[in-house]
């Protein structure tokens, strides 16, 4: 069948400065340069190319421009050029659009509507270059109160606390699995987390022994297919998390397709090598709360109540009500992953059109725990779609403990977002398991890159805090005070629980 | 009918700020006083305030009626009183009711303030299975709702003036000149955003704990939601009546000792924290790890007094001033050293407490003079 499809780039050669290095075609994964003998030149396909970059930060000369295809349908608001491929697509494949990385359409992103206070003159803003402002944050249950026996001058503390995660700064590295990901991506996340004192998530597909050794900062992910779950691996890590939704996939499960699982994968996945790895939608062993209370106890017993259990959900649209569920159902860190939350690899139709934004989700969450009178049980870690210091600042002040980070991370280690991780074959080494190509992340300089967006994030957030007059970053979580709003509806504001700027 | 929430705020902004000065005196052998010094004293920081706001607490006030809940309320107008006379008469045995005396002074618009020396029927907190405390506070929030009364203070053997004005005209207006009391807790304010109000003046008071309070929280709004979470309705939507529910719930609900009550509020740096032993370090962070909403973020200096016992704290980076002193058996906390020294031209000591150092000046206190201001502490089995 012919394709109708219209290639989405066009690929320009200065040929004036090329060199013929060939670096280009050494660099792209997806063929689009070719040397041609005859004429001894480099030429390109341009319809396969995905933006990526790589071969444009690569080229010595600097010769390489990418631009849209200026080819267009007539132009419709309705039928965008987007709406129209896509059914094009589907008639010549069949199959479900498959995409990459989280939602990347307008309009659904409340931080940009929301801005920050600083003092002036009633209280005195804070100079982080000057003055110690604190970051630390510990997630986990916490008493509702604590007693004390005093004796004799002594206060002897008689309360029972339970186990916390220690972060020095209130970000940890979202879960993406080792299979989504390679060895050396996985090994670059855990030692950033652990030089930065925070934590890195290994995501569902087990966790590589070679990395056992940094388990103090891994949260060990069990999720419905329980690959690479067993006693070590739940007892080598910080803390556990169960995963029960994606935000950018809420309610689908996963398919990691059996070209990538390599042999290393499989052994560490507990699945034979080549074969599909099938994550269910749903745990087949969680249909109700109940169930995920004894899924909670068991993996409690499994790891002698050492270490807090987390719980990720998608934001959907009863977030609010599942949240206080799980505070009773014994979890000890409840994550909402939003609607912007990426992945790497969703049905398109899915991502664009299921679940709600986080920022709506972490407020409405916040406050019904509020309300109950049980906030204080639980630590909420915001997820998905978490771009800069600011975002970071404004879920905290939402009522989220802390937030994860997964997109900002990866494209600190190269990715630029060209949304094509399905395809395993990622120019800039990321989510390709092929080995030649996962070489392109060196865990040494990749890990620099990571430490580096940290301590820069943290410094950001010092000066935001500071500003504000706080500093110690407890002082800002739930403190909605030092938001506002603008260009929100009523109902907007009053489910943000922010007033309206100026107001 | 004007509402005392809309008094108090009258813009509807988050909060209301004021800046201010403190002046507490307690003599810790329980031995009681005139004010003379206390107005004194607080009359000398009158740079601090604006004439918005002054007011004072005096302890071992009423020894003739130590056992009963002495009220100080309110009223801006003489239906209200009727009303809320009828409901005491209901709540309470009201063993003396009185109007506070006054005088002619210069202060602003004052309402009809009297007093009621009153005690709990025990049928009824038998009945309702309730502390005497928590019936009388119980009351008094509802007393507070009824939008034309509002109770100035509710402890026994204590009671709160106050109104608009300097502080010294308010003592005037109050002829405090009468009154003798053990502990002086004297405060002039500077509102920031309110054009002052009698029942917005300071201290603060619920039962017999009083609050005068200098600076501003950035932390407000997450401290309130952490009390509102636990039953305190934040109506006065002041930084002081978040310090005052936080002192009612930490030291009379949790029981938590006074020293460590200032580590929540004011905890050290998880810097200090580290380098300290293991135990000390244990309990610190379990208490800022537990109580991180309480956490007092921006700047503050408060007194806070009850029956038998003054506290001094600062926020931990002292962006709010306060000095200590002791000479003989008195005990001196104050915005300014200047205001302690002309009530007091020799000490035996004098310093400037460091942010976060708790000071506390207690009866109890076998050797009257040493200011315990840290417990030891233990890990917990």
């Amino acid at each position: 069948m012919k394709s109708y499809l219209l290639p989405e780039y066009i690929l320009e050669r200065d040929y004036a400065r090329c060199n013929k290095c060939k670096i280009c075609i050494e660099q792209c994964t997806y063929a689009v340069h070719r040397y041609d003998a005859i004429n001894d030149a480099v030429h390109s396909r341009s319809e396969n190319c995905t933006n990526c970059q790589r071969c444009v930060v690569f080229c010595p000369t600097h010769a390489i421009t990418i631009r849209r295809n200026p080819n267009s349908y007539r132009e419709n608001y309705n039928w965008t050029q987007e709406a129209i491929l896509a059914v094009k697509e589907e008639a010549e494949t069949g199959g479900i659009i498959i995409t990459g990385m989280g939602c990347d359409k307008p309009g659904l992103t409340y931080w940009d509507k929301l801005l920050l206070n600083a003092s002036q003159v009633t209280n005195p803003s804070i100079d982080p270059l000057r003055e110690p402002i604190e970051l630390r944050t510990y997630l986990g249950k916490k008493n509702d109160r604590l007693n004390f026996e005093t004796n004799g001058g002594e206060a002897v503390l008689e309360t029972e606390l339970a186990p916390q995660l220690c972060l020095e700064t209130p970000i940890l590295f979202a879960a993406m699995s080792y299979g989504a990901t390679n060895l050396n991506v996985h090994e670059s996340l855990a030692r950033a987390a652990t030089e930065c004192g925070t934590y890195f998530n290994s995501g569902e597909g087990g966790l590589h022994p070679s990395l056992y050794k940094y388990g103090d900062h891994i949260i060990v992910q069990v999720a419905s297919g329980r690959f690479g779950v067993h006693p070590a691996y739940l007892n080598i890590g910080a803390a556990i998390e169960i995963k029960i939704g994606q935000g950018a996939k809420p309610g689908i499960g996963g398919h990691l397709p059996g070209e990538k699982v390599s042999e290393e994968i499989a052994r560490t996945r507990m699945i034979p090598t080549g074969t599909d790895a099938l994550s269910p939608a749903p745990h087949h062993d969680i249909y109700s709360i109940e169930d995920l209370r004894q899924l909670i106890c068991a993996l409690k017993e499994a790891t002698e109540y050492s270490k807090p259990i987390a719980v990720k959900i998608a934001a959907v649209h009863n977030s609010a009500a599942i949240a206080s569920g799980m505070v009773r159902a014994d979890a000890d860190i409840i994550v909402i992953d939003g609607f912007r939350g990426s992945t790497g690899a969703a049905p398109k139709i899915i991502r664009d059109n299921v679940g709600i934004p986080i920022e709506l989700a972490l407020a409405s969450v916040d406050q019904r725990l509020r309300d109950e009178g049980i906030r204080n049980k639980i630590s909420i870690i915001a997820s998905g779609g978490i771009r800069n210091s600011a975002d970071v600042v404004k879920a905290i002040a939402l009522g989220a403990d802390a937030v994860y980070i997964g997109t900002a991370a990866l494209v600190a280690m190269g990715c630029t977002l060209c949304q094509k991780c399905y395809t395993g074959r990622c120019p800039w080494g990321i989510t390709t398991t092929d080995p030649q190509i996962s070489k392109r992340i060196n865990p040494e300089i990749a890990s620099q890159r990571l430490v580096n967006l940290l301590r820069a994030w943290s410094l950001e957030i010092k000066e935001m805090l500071g500003g504000m007059g706080i500093n110690a970053i407890e002082s800002l979580r739930g403190n909605r005070l030092q938001l506002r709003g603008v260009g929100l509806t009523e109902s907007e504001l009053r489910v943000i629980g922010v007033k309206m700027a100026g107001d | 009918m004007r509402n005392i929430r809309e008094v108090n705020n009258p813009y509807g902004d988050d909060k209301v700020i004021d800046s201010c000065s403190l002046f507490g005196m307690m003599n810790v052998k329980g031995k009681r006083f005139p004010s003379k010094d206390p107005v004194r004293a607080i009359s000398n920081m009158r740079e601090r305030g604006n004439g918005l706001g002054g007011g004072f607490a005096i302890y071992g006030i009423y020894p003739q009626y130590r056992d009963a809940y002495a009220l100080h309320i309110m009223y801006l107008d003489k239906e209200t009183k009727k009303e809320t006379e009828e409901y005491l008469k209901e709540t309470f045995r009201v063993l003396l009711q009185e109007e506070i005396p006054t005088r002619e002074a210069k202060v602003w618009n004052p309402p009809l303030v009297w007093r009621y020396f009153v005690e709990p029927k025990n049928s009824t907190i038998k009945a309702k299975n309730q502390t005497a405390d928590d019936y009388v506070v119980e009351n008094v929030m509802k007393i507070n709702a009824k939008k034309k009364a509002f109770v100035f203070s509710s402890g026994k053997d204590m009671g709160v003036f106050k109104g608009v004005g300097f502080p010294e005209d308010v003592a005037e207006y109050f002829c405090l000149e009468e009154y003798e009391g053990y502990m002086w807790i004297c405060h002039g304010r500077f509102p920031t955003n309110t054009p002052g109000w009698w029942g917005g003046a300071q201290p603060f008071n619920i039962l017999d704990w009083s609050v005068a309070h200098n600076g501003e929280l950035s932390s407000y709004g997450a401290n309130r939601c952490y009390l509102e979470m636990h039953g305190y309705k934040c109506a006065m939507q002041t930084d002081t009546e978040v310090l005052a529910y936080t002192f009612d719930l930490l030291v009379r609900k949790h029981k938590i000792p006074i020293p460590l009550v200032a580590k929540i509020l004011a905890p050290s740096l998880w810097d200090e924290i580290e380098f300290m032993n293991s135990s000390q370090s244990f309990i610190l962070t379990a208490l800022r790890q537990t109580y991180s909403s309480l956490l007092m973020n921006g700047p503050f200096s408060i007194i806070v007094a009850h029956q038998g016992e003054m506290i001094g704290l600062t926020d931990r980076i002292k962006l709010r001033p306060m000095s200590a002193a002791i000479n003989d058996d008195f005990l001196y906390l104050s915005s300014e050293e200047a205001a302690i020294h002309i009530v007091s031209p020799t000490l035996d000591r004098m310093w400037n407490p460091a942010g976060g150092e708790v000071i506390v000046g207690s009866l109890e206190s076998p050797k009257a003079l040493e200011i315990p201001t840290i417990v030891k502490y233990a890990r917990g089995t």
